[in-house]
């Protein structure tokens, strides 16, 4: 029963990771048809702000020492800060290309993110101690929890739950969903598109930023690749839950978290390395099945 | 009267002169370049190969594609398979078949068999992720690259894992460098022009229309997907016995990064466009790479610090894509006298407004 339990919030701390990484992509997704391959790298971005720039393999820890009613608040500043930025100076220019240019775009872009980084910290992954307490295990119901999956799912569940309201009960909210929904019809009937696009791109920084800080938090250090595995499986996650749908992609994210960890704990020993590439596979066999997608949205079927 | 003479006529041009311009080039690279020069060469007609491989499908069917490196991946790892000598597998190999630990095949027969192979899990994989729509296919070869990439730099046993795998012959030179690339543009070019070939374009251009000509999409895009994956394969064997050592690192983002960049700066949609890509870009790479190493005016030394070749090339990749959205070339193909092909009708410009909603 306790192993059933330690499964369960290990899948639902996972899921909740790839969640918040498929919700960044696909609230841009949502407004703008970009496939952001620059997310991973603005996870990356975040983490590194709160060192100092060096190449040497103890890291100077910079803005990390603030303490944390202020490091969380200036790291979403900064993730905002920096996806609104990428929308100002490259991506604005790409609307009403075609997605493969907007797509290679994003990617280029993210590539001269990840290399500066590499440029200024070097590619040694350097060692960050955030909140040490939160790696206590708690007793729950007889299975030991890390306090830190308990704060993750929580503030999953908390983000979620306030993008929902914001979603439905704002005007903002509105706009941005009737964007999703028909871009040009919005604009038409009265929305602002450089509005929206810059909040979906300022919420999607700050979404990036919460990833970094839980990764960071998680393994205790700051890497480069970092945000590119998360990335990738937030883009799997937006596929199997229907390009374009909201929820479809936070549910994906959950899905693709839990079969992970299942496979972790059922596959062979030996297998287990190959766990990744299970997962895919599991996916392959979901989109055979779906190609459109688990909750593919009705304005996703192309109309001629 | 056949239609497809007069398409050979009118289109032969280009790949005769894309070989003839390389051979220029490794000719004057063979017998005035630098030993460390002839190294550059032959880099650049290995992604030469990658590009116009690229080019066979993303070209032809408009649907972008991150997953190609992981068939360079998958080719380089099946030559080393099949030609490192037999006593050097048994040791740092153990988990081969046996009858693969006991076989060592001569390079010319190894780089064909990586090819098939590379063709081979194409078709397989291509069955799928070809079912579904645009970005979404794209985002699924990406997909593809990570599991490739997962398997190949765990298997230990197999693939040697994280390290590197030694003791491949190093059998590349300019020549053979410039025969691979000849090749890769001839089967590009063959394809382009075939029934498959000219399909594929009218889906690209008009999905709908092509599709009630009664145009079988998902089919014409897998076999454009095996032969691109063929060709890649082929690159990625010669890539193997041009370094003599194979990591899964070298098969990953970067990479592909850096190919596509270059298909995109040289044009997407023209084969002449990749080729131009590959070498314009090449020059900028190899320009930087001087510079960080440091250039001297008088006693001063100025170097650039490292990295910031990578960062160059992202930033032009993304002015070009502002500037020349259809790369150097506009998505033209060599020509001397007009080339019917190309005057294409403009596409609609409702095709831009239907992509965006």
């Amino acid at each position: 029963m306790t192993a059933v339990l330690q499964i369960v919030f290990d899948a639902l701390s996972l899921g909740s990771l790839y969640a918040l990484g498929a919700l960044g992509i696909a609230l841009i997704f949502g407004v703008m048809r970009l496939v952001n391959f620059a997310h991973g790298d603005f996870i990356a971005f975040c983490v590194f702000a709160m060192l100092w720039p060096s190449t040497d393999a103890a890291a100077i820890v910079f803005a990390g020492q603030l303490p944390s009613y202020l490091l969380i608040p200036l790291l979403l500043l900064i993730g905002a800060a920096l996806s609104v930025l990428s929308e100002l100076i490259v991506f604005r220019r790409f609307r009403n290309t075609n997605p493969a240019t907007m797509m290679i775009a994003s990617f280029a872009l993210g590539f001269v993110i990840r290399h500066l980084l590499l440029m200024l910290y070097s590619s040694r992954p350097k060692s960050v101690t955030l909140w040490p307490s939160l790696g206590l295990p708690v007793e729950f119901l007889g299975a030991h929890i890390p306090m830190l999956q308990v704060v993750t799912i929580i503030i999953t569940l908390i983000v979620l739950a306030t993008l929902v309201l914001f979603l439905k009960r704002t005007r903002y909210g509105l706009e941005m969903r009737a964007a999703a929904e028909n871009f040009t019809m919005a604009r038409m009937l009265g929305v602002r598109a450089n509005g929206v696009i810059l909040l979906a791109f300022a919420i999607s920084g700050m979404l990036a930023a919460a990833i970094g800080l839980i990764l960071a938090t998680n393994s205790g250090t700051a890497d480069i690749g970092m945000g590119a595995n998360v990335m990738l499986i937030a883009f799997i996650a937006t596929v199997i839950g229907g390009l374009g749908s909201i929820p479809g992609a936070v549910a994906a994210g959950f899905l693709i978290g839990a079969a992970s960890v299942v496979f972790q704990a059922t596959l062979p020993h030996d297998a287990r390395v190959f766990r990744d590439a299970f997962v895919y596979g599991a996916v392959i066999v979901v989109l055979l099945v779906r190609p459109q997608g688990l909750f593919a949205p009705k304005s996703a079927k192309q109309r001629v | 009267m056949s239609q497809r003479p007069s398409v050979i006529r009118q289109t032969i041009l280009t790949p005769i002169v894309l070989i003839a311009a390389l051979l220029v080039m490794a000719a004057l690279t063979y017998y005035f370049g630098s030993r460390a020069f002839n190294r550059t060469a032959v880099e650049m007609f290995i992604n030469i190969m990658i590009v116009v491989g690229l080019y066979a499908f993303v070209g032809n069917s408009g649907l972008l594609s991150f997953g190609h490196i992981s068939f360079m991946c998958l080719g380089a790892y099946m030559t080393a398979w099949l030609t490192i000598p037999p006593v050097m597998k048994s040791i740092t190999l153990k988990g081969l078949p046996v009858w693969l630990l006991h076989t060592q095949l001569p390079m010319w027969i190894a780089t064909p068999i990586s090819g098939f192979f590379a063709a081979l899990i194409a078709l397989i994989i291509g069955r799928i992720i070809m079912r579904l729509s645009g970005i979404a296919a794209s985002i699924a070869t990406f997909g593809l690259l990570g599991v490739v990439n997962n398997i190949y730099s765990n298997w230990d046993s197999v693939t040697g894992g994280q390290g590197s795998i030694v003791g491949i012959p190093p059998t590349m030179n300019v020549w053979t460098g410039w025969i691979g690339a000849a090749v890769a543009i001839v089967i590009a070019y063959l394809y382009a022009i075939s029934r498959s070939g000219l399909a594929l374009r009218a889906t690209r251009d008009e999905a709908v229309a092509a599709s009630a000509s009664g145009i079988d999409i998902v089919r014409e895009r897998l076999i454009a997907f095996v032969v691109s994956a063929f060709i890649i394969g082929l690159a990625g064997a010669l890539y193997a016995h041009f370094l003599s050592i194979v990591n899964p690192g070298s098969f990953y983002l970067r990479t592909t990064f850096v190919t596509l960049s270059m298909l995109v700066v040289g044009g997407m949609y023209s084969l002449t466009g990749a080729v131009v890509g590959v070498v314009a870009m090449s020059v900028l790479i190899e320009l930087f790479r001087n510079l960080e190493k440091g250039v001297s005016f008088g006693s001063h030394t100025v170097a650039l610090p490292n990295g910031v070749q990578e960062i160059a090339i992202g930033i032009i990749t993304i002015v070009i894509l502002m500037y020349l959205p259809t790369g150097l070339t506009r998505n033209l193909e060599f020509r001397w006298r007009g080339w019917p092909l190309q005057r294409r009708l403009q596409r609609p410009a409702q095709t831009a407004l239907k992509e965006l909603n």
